[in-house]
């Protein structure tokens, strides 16, 4: 009743779709490039390390991904930090402007990154703050502060009413409340919510690059650039994709039964 | 659960107000003031009014031309990927295994190709469908077809979709796998008595279930595709010629590329606006649809809340996933 005729075959093709480009990759970094060119193998018949090992003991190429880290992390701890209180203020309250504070939130997620590459690069030079993590950390905050407000309020929405109540009756002040009771109530809805910030800002590209120029250049940056540099070093330009995909792929186990709550914005 | 009002919260919003007005008012502003400018290289500026929203408009005009050549080929693509990606993605979220250890592996692999930096995903595709190197290409060669992405307009094409096909998918599947997990089993209990069949059982049932979270899936679905850069830009670097050259492709070529101020601007803003307005017309359809949901959520018994929900950690334990917070959907 609940599910159509079939539906075991159809799962399976399509897991079979979303694995085979994927495992392809995985295929090819541990190849020698000479393999790669020469012959058509489904399986490395001569399994190297080489690739990896390059990436890391190369400075240029293993400080792509403390750069991407160092600003992944910074913008998640400031769109959480940011949001909390706002999701609870329009969770609980009714206040002048909201629903148009709402909707002009949703509408800075929908900006396409391209309209703000070029504005971004003159603010955020004219401040010096060009090529730091803080420049793309703060970038990032245009999607993700706005993702966050979204994730958290649904869930704050979640807490009963009556738990703030009986907490201000017990004499808790107001922050004192936000931190002892309702953060810790909330606990997986920042978790998802940090997930989210954490995948978002992780998975971007152009503004990125554009902020970036030496000292904090992405790994993805790096990616881009050497490859076209060393002409096409297929086999470490595989292995480097790779290891981008890991850290999604630890995380993702964990907030695996919450995910689509999150990209539904909090509201499933 | 009436909000009450309270003036004082706005300086509980003030932090994300701040934030986000520091990386989009202020952006946005220099956007505006270029867009009414000329510059001649060296920090010059002369006054151009609307004169690079005439041009912008006009077809005949190189910029115009481009524009909207563009925005075409987005809307197109925008259209063919909903047209695949939200039929797929319900079939894929029905066929979905009820119970067991697999319910948790598909959703860890459905989820897999989200989590993938997008010119990953774009190495990834261009890497799988080279003739020479890639097992798609290689294949697609070896049975007969001529299929170079590179050369190619349609091939190029169809690489840009079966490769966005392949990254967004799960995102509708997951989607609609969470409105489909919130029906009570009392309403497939009841089908059953009245005999219905599986396909009104779709219909009655399933599909409006999923009404709010489909309509999330499509805008995000259509905005993201919408402003798509980096995959194709990758696999295909907007060719061959101009063919997979989308709006934001074209917008940082003008922008970063050329360093057309004052056209990139003009460009910027049109895009921005068309984004807008598609956004409003969704935020409106989707409150209006919040507003029957509470009508409807009155008429019902509401599910008791879950006050100490696990922790992310906490949620190894095999719990039944995405019950909704609020009880009805």
């Amino acid at each position: 009743m609940h599910s159509i005729p079939g539906r075991r075959l159809i799962m399976g093709l399509f897991l079979i779709f979303l694995l085979l480009p994927i495992y392809w990759l995985v295929n090819m970094s541990f190849k020698t490039n000479s393999e790669i060119v020469s012959t058509m193998t489904l399986w490395p018949h001569t399994p190297t390390l080489q690739h990896y090992q390059r990436i890391f003991t190369d400075e240029s190429w293993y400080s792509g991904y403390i750069n991407s880290l160092e600003y992944v992390v910074l913008n998640t701890i400031i769109s959480i930090a940011v949001a909390l209180p706002a999701a609870y203020a329009f969770s609980r309250y009714r206040f002048l402007g909201d629903k148009h504070l709402f909707f002009w939130l949703l509408s800075n997620r929908m900006a396409p990154a391209a309209v703000y590459a070029l504005p971004f690069f003159n603010l955020y030079s004219a401040i010096g703050l060009f090529d730091t993590p803080w420049a793309v950390a703060l970038a990032h905050c245009i999607f993700n502060v706005p993702l966050a407000v979204w994730i958290l309020e649904g869930f704050v929405s979640g807490v009963p009413r009556e738990i703030d109540e009986t907490a201000f009756l017990d004499g808790y002040s107001f922050p004192r409340f936000f931190i002892k009771i309702l953060v810790p109530l909330i606990a997986s809805g920042i978790g998802v919510a940090a997930f989210f910030c954490f995948m978002f800002s992780w998975v971007e590209l152009l503004l990125a690059r554009t902020l970036t120029s030496v000292h904090a250049k992405p790994i993805a940056a790096i990616m881009t650039r050497t490859v076209s540099a060393a002409g096409m070093d297929w086999g470490l330009l595989a292995a480097a994709g790779v290891l981008t995909i890991i850290p999604g792929a630890l995380v993702i186990w964990f907030v695996r039964n919450y995910i689509a709550r999150g990209f539904a914005l909090g509201r499933v | 659960m009436d909000k009450t009002v309270n003036q004082k919260a706005w300086f509980l919003v003030l932090p994300v107000f701040l934030v986000v007005a520091f990386s989009a008012v202020l952006p946005l502003m220099t956007v505006v003031n270029y867009s009414m400018q000329d510059t001649f290289g060296n920090n010059q500026f002369f006054w151009n009014g609307v004169g690079w929203f005439k041009e912008l408009l006009d077809p005949s005009t190189d910029l115009g031309g481009r524009f909207l050549a563009s925005l075409g080929r987005n809307l197109f693509f925008s259209l063919v990927i909903l047209a695949i990606e939200v039929p797929l993605g319900i079939v894929v979220a029905l066929s979905m295994p009820r119970e067991g250890w697999t319910v948790a592996a598909c959703l860890v692999i459905l989820a897999l190709p989200l989590l993938i930096p997008w010119n990953v995903v774009g190495t990834i595709w261009q890497i799988f469908g080279r003739p020479d190197i890639g097992l798609l290409g290689y294949v697609l060669n070896a049975i007969g077809f001529d299929y170079n992405y590179v050369s190619n307009d349609v091939d190029a094409w169809v690489t840009v979709i079966v490769m966005d096909v392949w990254h967004w998918t799960s995102l509708v599947a997951l989607l609609c796998y969470a409105g489909l997990k919130s029906i009570p089993e009392a309403y497939y209990q009841a089908a059953q008595i009245d005999g219905a069949s599986r396909w009104a059982v779709f219909k009655a049932i399933q599909l409006p279930k999923m009404n709010r979270v489909l309509l999330i899936a499509v805008l995000l679905r259509f905005m993201d595709s919408f402003m798509i850069y980096t995959e194709p830009f990758v696999v295909t670097g907007g060719g061959p010629g101009n063919s997979t050259t989308f709006v934001s492709i074209e917008l940082v070529k003008i922008a970063l590329g050329q360093f057309d101020l004052g056209k990139a601007a003009a460009l910027s803003l049109v895009y921005n606006l068309i984004i807008l307005i598609v956004c409003w017309i969704f935020y409106t359809v989707m409150t209006n649809a919040g507003v029957e949901r509470k009508v409807q959520a009155e008429a019902e018994p509401a599910a008791e809340p879950k006050p100490s929900e696990p922790k992310p950690a906490a949620a190894l334990k095999p719990v039944p996933a995405l019950k909704p917070r609020e009880g009805v959907a």
